[in-house]
């Protein structure tokens, strides 16, 4: 499987600018529902116009901390600042935060454009200003011959669009999305994607996306949150979260990835030696990171990274390990090959496809060779 | 199989199936009713049954049709008697309906909103006075308005009424309303219940987010969402309430006019049968006209 790290957009990287203001602030917030935690003593701040994704399996608290910004739960402890406003005690009606709900939650007695004019009645703006603002977001999510519909006369592409002008039709200083995408097939999926990035673009919108979608978050993300139990796990660049994990559970919750346990039997600078049982040479990688001598680490490398051959490579600074093909997975645009190393441990390799290979040269059962470069993988210590 | 589907096939079966809530209201709608209409054309006789029969048979229908008297409805107009009673009931029907609204749609609200786990529970509450027979429930009601009655004990012991003091409900309008409300509640919560349940509770989310304060979504969003079960309530109790009998009969006193009561009193005590079948079939029509209306406004929503 070939993962890009996303169109790089713009130089857009507020967080490594240690002046800039955070526009949106989680303070130490907690937020417990009766015994359960969902939100554990977790702090973040977001940036002005970026694209913010909290990614994380059901249950990891990501639901929770945006519907507390949007108002509907209150921390247990802990402060919200947006803009640098502490939000507590503002009812949702009073924050100028818009969701677009996963369930879209449209209004079915009212037409389209009912729809979207709604949070501008709300607000008191002059009738002739709300017409020309509905047109406005109906041109800009195509639906300008559906104004008159109800949402149960609309495919649920379209409802999508119109939960989105909804969201958007006030202008608000952030939008927060609760897996927008969820309902969408694929293709519609990807192309909704790249249009949701350019509407944020041109509207200079904060938005925070709530997604399982791992792909989702990679392509459209400024910055990624990964959670697990409450807590942000790691938060980076779609490439920093792929290339340079910080744990085996951010590694293995995206992309695919192989782990091999072992530990440190030499250091030097960044460059570590890791003995693995089973293995007859110890694994030379750049990326030590934290780990220290008789440390016991994970090495984890992406099986793109992996070249599968069935001659032994003839660079002696390559790592090297030998097994047995047990499995090919024909993906098209891809294959994948699992090999079982004499430990046991099977090892993942992808190979593109680059020509219309018929009769495959590397078969099932066949004695094949894993190479990978000193700098292709990394030692993660948790 | 049953015997349908040996008898005459699968199509047979399946007219069958369309025909039988067909052929019931054949049988115990149209056709009482038709007779019903047949009695109101008659003239009154002592006898028995005590009218004079018209088209007996189809072969005299032709000559028969000029026997048909419109007397009776004309008998109707000319009365004071019976145009009042309809007023009276259309007056007591509406309000009713209108207090009944105002009381089951907080207890319905309150029913949709509980948790889950308690809401069969509530739903049971609501259905549990089914389990008495609905006549022994009116009588239990003159024990409490009655004037040495349990309302006039309890208020008594509450000290809000004086040692020789007594409610005096019994035999008022004021009775018939509480005997109707309390009577008709389960219908009118039901439907409510049903639409309110099954009412989105992120519409209300929406709603709030895009600025819109709780009150006001309750009129934009929560209201009209809940009109078909507003509507079905106020069906379900309108027309009952509009023909009761028992209720101004035990409760109310002899100045409270039904049109319900006055046909009992037609039919058994004058044993006017023509009479009050007319007054039947006139009933029937302000009831009929007003939901073909608003079936045909229905319709075109």
């Amino acid at each position: 499987m070939s993962k890009s790290v996303g169109p790089v957009k713009r130089t857009f990287a507020p967080w490594l600018d240690p002046n800039a203001k955070a526009y949106i602030r989680f303070e130490n917030v907690t937020k417990k529902f009766g015994d359960f935690t969902a939100v554990d003593n977790l702090s973040i701040d977001i940036y002005e116009r970026e694209f913010f994704s909290l990614l994380g399996p059901s249950g990891c608290g990501k639901t929770t901390l945006m519907r507390m910004l949007a108002g509907f739960d209150e921390p247990t402890t802990g402060r919200i600042l947006l803009d640098g406003n502490d939000l507590a005690g503002v009812p949702p009606y009073r924050r100028p935060v818009n969701m677009m709900f996963q369930s879209y939650a449209l209004f079915p007695h009212m037409s389209v454009a009912d729809n979207i004019a709604f949070g501008l009645k709300q607000d008191g703006m002059p009738k002739p200003d709300i017409a020309a603002r509905v047109a406005e977001m109906l041109k800009l999510v195509k639906l300008e011959k559906f104004a008159s519909r109800k949402p149960h006369q609309l495919s649920g592409g379209q409802r999508q669009r119109v939960a989105l002008a909804r969201a958007l039709a006030k202008r608000p200083k952030v939008l927060l999305l609760d897996e927008p995408l969820g309902a969408l097939d694929k293709k519609l999926r990807e192309e909704t994607q790249f249009e949701l990035m350019d509407i944020q673009y041109e509207l200079g919108l904060t938005f925070l996306i709530v997604t399982h979608d791992q792909e989702e978050a990679m392509t459209m993300s400024d910055r990624i949150a990964v959670m697990d139990l409450g807590r942000m796990v790691q938060v980076a660049t779609p490439a920093e979260i792929y290339e340079q994990p910080n744990s085996r559970y951010v590694a293995d919750f995206i992309g695919d990835i192989n782990i091999l346990e072992g530990t440190v039997a030499g250091l030097e600078g960044p460059v570590a030696k890791v003995s693995s049982a089973g293995l007859d040479k110890p694994i030379v990688t750049e990326h030590a990171g934290t780990a220290k001598s008789g440390d016991t680490v994970w090495f984890a490398i992406r099986p793109e990274k992996v070249r599968i051959s069935l001659d032994p490579p003839a660079d002696p600074a390559l790592n090297v390990v030998s097994g047995e093909v047990w499995d090919i997975g024909y993906l098209g645009d891809v294959s994948v090959y699992r090999v079982k190393l004499p430990n046991g441990a099977i090892m993942k390799s992808t190979l593109a496809n680059v020509t219309r290979l018929v009769e495959r040269p590397i078969g099932w059962d066949d004695k094949a060779y894993l190479s990978w470069p000193r700098d292709a993988g990394l030692l993660l210590t948790s | 199989m049953p015997a349908p589907s040996a008898a005459g096939g699968p199509t047979w079966t399946k007219w069958l199936v369309v025909a039988a809530p067909y052929l019931w209201l054949l049988v115990f709608f149209l056709a009482p009713f038709f007779i019903i209409a047949k009695i109101s054309l008659s003239m009154t006789a002592i006898a028995m049954p005590p009218y004079v029969p018209v088209f007996d048979s189809l072969s005299s229908l032709g000559e028969k049709l000029g026997e048909l008297s419109f007397e009776n409805y004309l008998w109707l107009a000319d009365d004071p008697l019976y145009w009042r009673s309809y007023l009276s009931s259309l007056r007591i029907a509406f309000i009713s309906t209108a207090m009944l609204l105002l009381i089951g749609y907080p207890i319905a609200y309150a029913m949709a909103r509980a948790p889950k786990s308690v809401r069969p529970t509530l739903l049971m509450l609501v259905i549990l006075p089914f389990w008495t027979s609905f006549l022994i429930r009116v009588y239990a009601w003159i024990g409490i308005l009655k004037p040495e009655g349990l309302l006039t004990v309890a208020l008594q012991a509450l000290g809000l009424l004086g040692p020789t003091e007594q409610v005096q409900i019994m035999n008022t309008e004021t009775a018939v309303f509480i005997g109707i409300v309390y009577s008709y509640l389960p219908f009118m919560i039901l439907p409510l219940y049903a639409a309110l349940e099954k009412l989105d509770g992120t519409l209300l989310e929406a709603a709030s987010d895009l600025g819109c304060p709780p009150m006001k979504a309750f009129w934009v969003i929560t209201w009209p969402l809940s009109l078909p079960g507003v509507i079905a309530g106020c069906f379900l109790c309108f027309i009952p309430i509009m023909g009761e009998f028992v209720i101004p009969d035990l409760l109310g006193g002899s100045d409270t006019l039904m049109i319900g009561k006055t046909l009992w009193n037609e039919f058994f005590s004058n044993r006017d049968w023509p009479v009050s079948s007319a007054v039947a079939v006139v009933l029937l029509l302000i009831l009929v006209v007003p939901i073909m209306i608003f079936q045909n406004v229905q319709r075109k929503v």
